[in-house]
């Protein structure tokens, strides 16, 4: 779904009032009083069917940025209680994502369905064309047996008047591994074993009824103890804000962080070790290699597509050598990860070097809360300036081409971009492993979002004005070798 | 005739709560209505102080304040000065 849409604009104005009230003398009671100074007495009701409803759901998304799992929250207990909460939390967590059961519609379940637009035409092309005997004419119009219907599709693709659609759920629909269903009830669950935190659900739902489990207040908590919060910012940021790199590490600092790191230094070996990798492997007589940078991917591959694991890069992320390279100059740091996704949250939790992940959402969030006029700000120097190639990582072919310059020329190699996870795309690559081999390319870019990180669930900024303003600012950037 | 100005604030609030699409507007504008139309990204325009962040992010085509603005609500709204102009 577009970006530009309410249920996004009402996740981030939460985010911004959460922040606030953190910032605030009373962060508990502001906390309790958001639903109700966002829908006081009297106002009207937008989207449910009466105020307390609104506020309730409210109040719901604000346990999901307080960092708790809604699905088990409890009506009794005030918001200034889990605002509590969050500030004595040591650990953020386990699963990324939550489902707010009140707003999520109980949307009806998949499937295909005959309007009111069927003239009964004598051709009857849905009746033919159906292999499935789901079709029958019933008053002269077409109906489909859905306990027969196999959601084919052929009858919509061969009706004349376009009268034969598709009804979906979103989330389902977006899910590229089947691991969001409706329950008993009708409400969306998530499969924790299968789910491999790509947050497509989150970006899909018209109800915004999918949240992440927020570490704002983990990470701000750690701030306001005086720890030394160091933030890794990912490649992808240079596109998302109303600034540039060395403005936003000023901002960064104004908010009480340490110090800024790029990700696009780890981002640099990441390139240069996957050269070196891709050259041993094709010596060794091995015709493909993937890349193993976004987290996405990687838990597609630990849990649906062991298959192509042989072929994945050994290679280390971005996030990785980042965090190796921040802990062993800063042992005392907290690290922060700022990411364009969901999916790298995931990944944090099982590297000890990585603390909390902030999204750009939160972050944006955060400016907004502090009142910080980005484009007004002084720059801050990087210690190190990071190369063109790893400041282009997050764009879709960034990585490839990263792996192609830091090779410079001694091995040949030809990409194949998977630019975004897809029940189609996975099919293709199941069929790259079972052969070894692929016939577009031998270096496999596989990125879950389309566009790359730029497409990420939690980016401010569209796909295309983001690649934009990166390609800009990176062709000023030193070469890689 | 005088020109429409189309200032798009570009300040942080109003980037974060949806400006970002608003930026398709620089090149939408020129395209659409030629020079009849000045598209600026301005710098904070200050609306979100008085205001609240919900209504951002706002566009001022003229003297008008757009809040909440969509590409679509822009376009409508020069369209509607273009129109008033002729008149």
């Amino acid at each position: 779904m577009d970006k530009n849409n309410q249920a996004n604009h009402l996740k981030k104005e939460i985010l911004i009032k959460t922040i606030k009230a953190f910032l605030s003398d009373d962060f508990g009671e502001n906390t309790r009083l958001i639903p109700f100074e966002m829908r006081p007495k009297g106002s009207e009701v937008p989207y449910r069917c009466c105020i307390y409803k609104e506020r309730e759901i409210l109040r719901n998304r604000i346990i999901a940025t307080l960092g708790f799992p809604i699905e088990g929250c409890d009506e009794r207990i005030l918001l200034s209680n889990y605002a509590k909460w969050a500030q004595e939390r040591e650990k953020p967590d386990e699963h990324t994502l939550t489902v707010l059961e009140s707003a999520c519609k109980g949307c009806v379940p998949n499937r295909i369905f005959v309007t009111d637009l069927c003239q009964g035409c004598v051709a009857r092309p849905c009746l033919e064309n159906c292999k499935f005997g789901a079709i029958s004419i019933v008053n002269g119009k077409s109906q489909i047996d859905s306990s027969k219907c196999k959601n084919c599709t052929k009858c919509i693709q061969v009706c004349p008047y376009h009268a034969i659609v598709k009804i979906v759920v979103p989330c389902e629909n977006a899910c590229p591994v089947d691991a969001i269903s409706k329950d008993e009830q009708g409400h969306a669950r998530i499969d924790f074993d299968k789910c491999i935190t790509c947050g497509k659900c989150v970006s899909a739902c018209p109800f915004g009824a999918i949240h992440e489990k927020s570490q704002i207040i983990d990470i701000l908590t750690k701030i306001k103890q005086g720890k030394k919060v160091v933030a890794l910012i990912a490649p992808s940021i240079a596109g998302q804000l109303p600034c540039n790199i060395y403005q936003l590490k000023t901002a960064m600092l104004k908010c009480g962080f340490s110090d800024v790191l790029e990700v696009a230094q780890g981002a640099d070996v990441t390139a240069k070790n996957e050269a070196k990798e891709f050259a041993e492997r094709m010596s060794e007589g091995q015709k493909i290699m993937t890349t193993s940078c976004c987290a996405g991917y990687n838990n597609l591959v630990d849990k649906h597509l062991n298959e192509i694991a042989p072929f994945r890069s050994e290679t280390k992320t971005p996030m990785y050598y980042i965090a190796e390279i921040c802990k062993e100059k800063h042992p005392d740091a907290v690290t922060v990860f700022v990411s364009p996704c969901v999916a790298k949250k995931s990944e944090a939790q099982k590297n000890p070097n990585v603390d909390y992940v902030m999204n750009y959402e939160e972050l944006g969030a955060l400016f907004v809360a502090h009142k910080i006029e980005l484009s007004e700000l002084e720059e801050t120097p990087y210690e190190i300036e990071s190369s063109r190639e790893g400041r282009n990582f997050g764009i879709t072919g960034g990585v490839a081409k990263s792996v192609e310059v830091a090779d410079n020329g001694k091995s040949e190699i030809k990409p194949h971009l998977v630019n975004g996870i897809n029940k189609e795309s996975i099919r293709a690559l199941k069929n790259f492993a079972k052969k070894g081999e692929c016939e577009f390319g031998n270096l496999i870019e596989v990125m879950c979002c389309e566009g790359g990180c730029v497409g990420g669930n939690d980016c401010l900024n569209n796909v295309r004005t983001a690649t934009k303003a990166i390609n800009e600012f990176t062709k000023d950037s030193k070469p890689i070798v | 005739m005088n020109k429409v100005i189309v200032k798009i604030c570009m300040g942080t609030t109003c980037f974060v709560m949806g400006a970002s699409e608003l930026q398709e507007l620089t090149d939408i504008i020129p395209e659409k209505y030629g020079d009849k139309v000045e598209v600026v990204a301005s710098t904070c325009l200050d609306f979100c102080s008085s205001n609240e962040e919900s209504k951002a992010p706002y566009v001022m085509v003229d003297y008008d304040v757009i809040s909440k603005a969509t590409v679509e609500k822009v376009l409508e709204a020069i369209d509607g000065k273009l129109k008033n102009g002729q008149e």
